[in-house]
């Protein structure tokens, strides 16, 4: 969707900000770009919405390089949000988040549905948001409204710079946990900029580790965890690589889509359950799209050896105990 | 004390007695102040959002209203006579040059504090340069400029008393032919219904400059 190809970029007093880069976001995914501060982050960001131009090699849009296209036009198929939020103190919350849709010419009514829908999604009732100030707003809200805003004309792409990085710590892991779930609903192209691994290792499907410019691995977080190519990423990734490893491994990357004979009663007395009593404990199911941390510890709390994997109420395979340590010991 | 009343009450006799000429100089120091004024910001608004579009159009306006600062503004009123002579206006060129630099210093400070995180929010969901100027900067720009009009205003009728020197007429008729007539009921006259027109024009600007804040926004500390 997004592709670097030799991309440098060399700021006029001198800076070699991006060094070559040479990547590509594929369609659908989230791609996180990590780094060190200074390594080239938002630079790299802003040649895709052309807010700086290369001075060396192409970036391509979905096919097209992006000097071809018309800048505002390019920028209205892409949402933007910035680590400083940039909300319009001016315009009421509803009017901020209008911006583009009234750009791209939206008649009223269509903008008003679109708003209402986005404040509803994003966790701020449209009745009690719409036309508040964003300065009446918290950190953690004005950042949910710079999220509505760009995702509001339904971009194919959306750059997202450090847009957790100002909030306290429990309010960024809120607002991922939020925007996870929100991702898998819109099915967008996201280049996400941050410079905490942790929070790259949650939100990305591919990461991209930068450093003075250029990129030192890419690859998804499994992979980044089993194998780091260098001491660098080794070292940026941090030491407690078993269980980060655990945090990354989704339960569907584990999981046993048949149901095998010594599991059958297990999943047999949950069907049509929320959560059934077994010798230890609750068992409660998982999702697929959980983290194997999740699984593990249920498994370990209920003291059985395996769980039912659980989707829209149906149980759509087993992940057990011994599968999950398996994996987290290949790589260690 | 009894020469405080009065000299008041003389004040008040003797603007009974005069009251068509007075409301004919108040009438004319009300025009130079509002029609000066009008032109002031008509002119200084646009040159201040080109002066932070243009380096080169910056650098000379700072500088010529750097030296302006320090030229008296009686200089600045007589100099009108060589250039356009005497009347009503040349006293209004005069002023107008000199309600300038209040508006157009507050336009660039108020355009150059917008956040910069704003503008480039503003850039990156693809707004156009205009549309940026149009919305964003100059409705957040808009408290600051507008209390340099306030400032500019009440100095103005201050100034307006000197309109007088080259014929342009106006309250300063009444001070300055009072001085040098002796006639003080006249002089306080002239000065107190100036003094008046500033206090009030301040306040009732002062008035709508809150309104705007408020609606800018600006008046609430942005939480982050
Ligand atoms: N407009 C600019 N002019 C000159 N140097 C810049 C500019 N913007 C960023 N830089 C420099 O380029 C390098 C990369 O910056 P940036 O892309 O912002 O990094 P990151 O987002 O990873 O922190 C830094 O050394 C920074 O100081
Ligand atoms: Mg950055």
């Amino acid at each position: 969707m997004i592709r670097f190809d030799n991309v440098h970029k060399r700021y006029s007093d001198g800076t070699h900000a991006v060094d070559g880069l040479d990547f590509e976001v594929e369609e659908g995914t989230t791609t996180v770009l990590v780094g060190p501060s200074g390594c080239g982050k938002t630079t790299t960001m802003k040649l895709v919405n052309r807010l700086e131009e290369p001075t060396d090699g192409t970036v391509y849009y979905d096919g097209t390089d992006v000097e071809a296209l018309e800048a505002t036009e390019l920028r209205r198929r892409i949402g933007y949000v910035i680590q400083d939020i940039g909300l319009f103190d001016h315009m009421t919350v509803g009017e901020n988040v209008a911006t583009v849709p009234e750009l791209k010419g939206w008649d009223a009514d269509r903008t008003d549905e679109r708003v209402d829908e986005l404040l509803d999604l994003m966790g701020l009732p449209p009745g009690e948001y719409r036309e508040r100030h964003p300065s009446d707003l918290s950190g953690g809200q004005r950042q949910r409204v710079g999220v509505a805003r760009a995702l509001a004309a339904g971009p194919d792409v959306m750059l997202m710079d450090e847009p957790f990085g100002a909030l306290d710590p429990i309010t960024r892991e809120e607002l991922q946990d939020e925007f996870i779930d929100i991702q898998r609903e819109i099915d967008t192209t996201i280049l996400f900029v941050t410079h905490d691994i942790n929070e790259a290792l949650k939100m990305g499907d591919r990461i991209a580790i930068m450093r003075d410019g250029k990129l030192v691995q890419y690859d998804t977080p499994t992979a980044l965890l089993d194998e780091p190519k260098t001491k660098f990423v080794e070292e940026f990734v941090g030491p407690d690589r078993t269980l980060k490893r655990l945090r990354v491994l989704r339960v569907e990357e584990v999981m046993r889509p048949e149901v095998p004979d010594e599991y059958a009663d297990i999943v047999d007395a949950f069907q049509g359950n929320d959560a059934v009593v077994a010798d230890g404990g609750e068992i409660v199911p998982v999702a697929p799209t959980d983290s194997a941390q999740v699984a593990l510890s249920r498994c370990i709390q209920a003291g059985v050896e395996a769980l039912p994997v659980v989707e829209d109420s149906t149980v759509v395979g087993v992940v057990t105990e011994s599968a999950i340590r398996n994996r987290q010991s290949e790589g260690a | 004390m009894t020469g405080v009343f009065g000299l008041l009450a003389a004040t008040w006799a003797y603007l009974l007695a005069n009251s068509d000429r007075f409301l004919e100089l108040f009438r004319e120091h009300l025009m130079l102040v509002f029609v000066s004024e009008a032109m002031a910001v008509a002119v200084a608004i646009p040159l201040g959002i080109l002066a932070t579009r243009n380096d080169r159009v910056k650098r000379v306006v700072e500088t010529v209203g750097n030296v302006a600062q320090t030229v008296p503004t009686l200089a600045i009123i007589a100099l009108m006579f060589p250039l356009l002579g005497l009347g009503f206006l040349p006293a209004l060129v005069g002023l107008f040059v000199y309600a300038l630099l209040p508006v157009l210093t507050n336009t660039i400070v108020g355009l150059e504090n917008v956040d910069g995180g704003t503008v480039e929010a503003a850039r990156g969901m693809g707004m156009s340069d205009w549309t940026i100027l149009r919305k964003i900067r100059l409705p957040l720009a808009l408290p600051v400029i507008f209390a340099g009009i306030r400032t500019s205003t009440v100095l103005n009728v201050g100034t307006a008393y000197l309109a007088f020197f080259i014929g342009g007429g106006g309250l300063g008729v009444w001070v300055i032919g009072g001085i040098q007539l002796f006639n003080t009921p006249q002089l306080i006259a002239g000065a107190v219904s100036g003094a008046l027109l500033a206090v009030t024009l301040d306040g009732l600007l002062a008035l709508a400059e809150r309104r705007l804040g408020g609606e800018a926004g600006t008046g609430h500390a942005a939480t982050s």
